[in-house]
């Protein structure tokens, strides 16, 4: 199949497989508690539902800001999956956010004031591990294409061991589970009003749980190239993650910033630079 | 959402076991927020008293429509054995409008679940109104 109906796959499946993930993550979560948990679909209950809500908008300018965040998160998946550069799938993953942090700073709420300026903390803390697993990636496979990559038939897990166990730890942040989810949380316990998101309601919130599913399914893909070896394992150790994330998610209470901060950048230079040091003098 | 006016804090007590394993009102698909711009019940226990009026008042402006409001316990409904107070304003419906009410003290769990669900079936009927404006 060519990579460009693979991109547009992804844009149309993304949030059904999203939300479908949603719905499972609540289950599990649910069933860690002991408890029954709701039904699988009711991701997309609440979508529908923050669709047919009035919006508040407080600042005029938070909906294009949002709109924009849904687009280039849409956009990273596509580029991502049609076969772009991931360098620059990265930075328009960046500008996504950027975009979502924008929207929150307008509101002038000091709630949304505090998401945003921990949201940026966290972008800080998981983008040295991002670009360094970048570079390993190249200087395995040589290639920043994910069909070259994954189509090198190396066992990037072998070589990268240090670099993939960096950006599982940085995926918790990105994929907003406890003990990182400092700027926005799912779990209303540990939260300050709703972080980042305190201010959308409706169709605009919509729009951000929207682009979070497309985010995850993204992030699941860029899992995928370390475990790409063969297609049946790969997909089920990915699968393995998102439980263990599930799980961390609920064993952990949420952090301190400069805690998180401070782990973040030192997993990025014990884990990921150390790897790649090492395939450097290997290499040579 | 929930917010506790002047309550005892039975009730509360009462609410927070509703999302307990026993009880796990997410089976409905409903969780609990604090961020009134996400929700669409506002859970109240407790009467209303000279204190809190603007506060009940603020949190109920900000959600979204289509919202519904539950009185939980027989303070909230109608100021219970409070209602005489000097400082005490009465039942929450003295102040905003009021669409389920739960009595009981404190409020069983099982009849706030009931109230909640019942306060679903609420919010589609407010949907379709809110729809046939729109249209008409």
């Amino acid at each position: 199949m060519k990579p460009l109906y693979i991109g547009l796959i992804y844009v149309a499946a993304a949030p059904l497989l999203g939300g479908l993930l949603a719905g499972f993550d609540r289950i599990l979560t649910a069933r860690m508690q002991r408890r029954v948990g709701p039904p699988i679909l009711q991701p997309f209950y609440d979508l529908f539902k923050l669709l047919q809500k009035r919006t508040i908008v407080v600042n005029r300018l938070q909906n294009p800001y949002i709109f924009c965040h849904l687009v280039f998160m849409i956009a990273t998946g596509f580029l991502f999956f049609e076969g772009s550069d991931i360098l620059l799938i990265i930075f328009v993953l960046s500008l996504s956010a950027v975009f979502f942090i924008l929207a929150a700073y307008a509101s002038n709420s000091p709630y949304s004031f505090i998401g945003a300026e921990r949201e940026l903390i966290l972008i800080m803390t998981y983008e040295p591990m991002v670009i360094l697993s970048l570079v390993g990636i190249y200087m395995v496979t040589g290639s920043f294409n994910f069909y070259e990559i994954i189509g090198s038939g190396k066992v990037l897990i072998k070589y990268l061991p240090g670099v993939f166990a960096g950006f599982v730890y940085i995926l918790t942040m990105k994929l907003r589970k406890s003990p990182f989810d400092l700027s926005y949380s799912h779990h209303v316990h540990q939260e300050l009003v709703k972080g980042i998101t305190s201010d959308f309601s409706g169709r605009t919130l919509a729009m951000i749980e929207m682009a979070h599913w497309y985010e995850n399914i993204f992030l699941l893909g860029f899992i995928y190239i370390f475990v790409s070896f063969n297609p049946w394992i790969g997909a089920a150790i990915v699968a393995a993650i998102y439980i263990f994330e599930i799980l961390i998610d609920n064993v952990f209470a949420r952090v301190k910033w400069q805690y998180a901060f401070r782990m973040g950048w030192i997993v990025a230079f014990f884990l990921g630079f150390s790897n790649i040091v090492v395939l450097y003098i290997m290499g040579r | 959402m929930h917010y506790d006016g002047s309550s005892c804090n039975g009730c509360d007590i009462e609410v927070l076991a509703c999302l307990t394993p026993m009880y796990d009102v997410e089976r409905f698909g409903v969780i609990n927020t604090g961020n009134p711009k996400h929700a669409d019940i506002l859970l109240i226990t407790g009467s209303v008293n000279e204190q809190n009026v603007d506060i009940v008042k603020n949190l109920y402006d900000q959600m979204a429509d289509p919202k519904v409001v539950v009185a939980v316990g027989i303070c909230a409904c109608s100021g219970g054995i409070f209602a005489e107070c000097y400082n005490v304003k009465g039942g929450v419906d003295k102040v905003i409008p009021v669409d389920v009410y739960v009595q009981g003290c404190a409020a069983r769990p099982e009849s706030i679940i009931d109230g909640v669900v019942k306060a679903l079936g609420v919010i589609e009927e407010k949907k379709r109104t809110m729809n046939e404006v729109k249209v008409g």
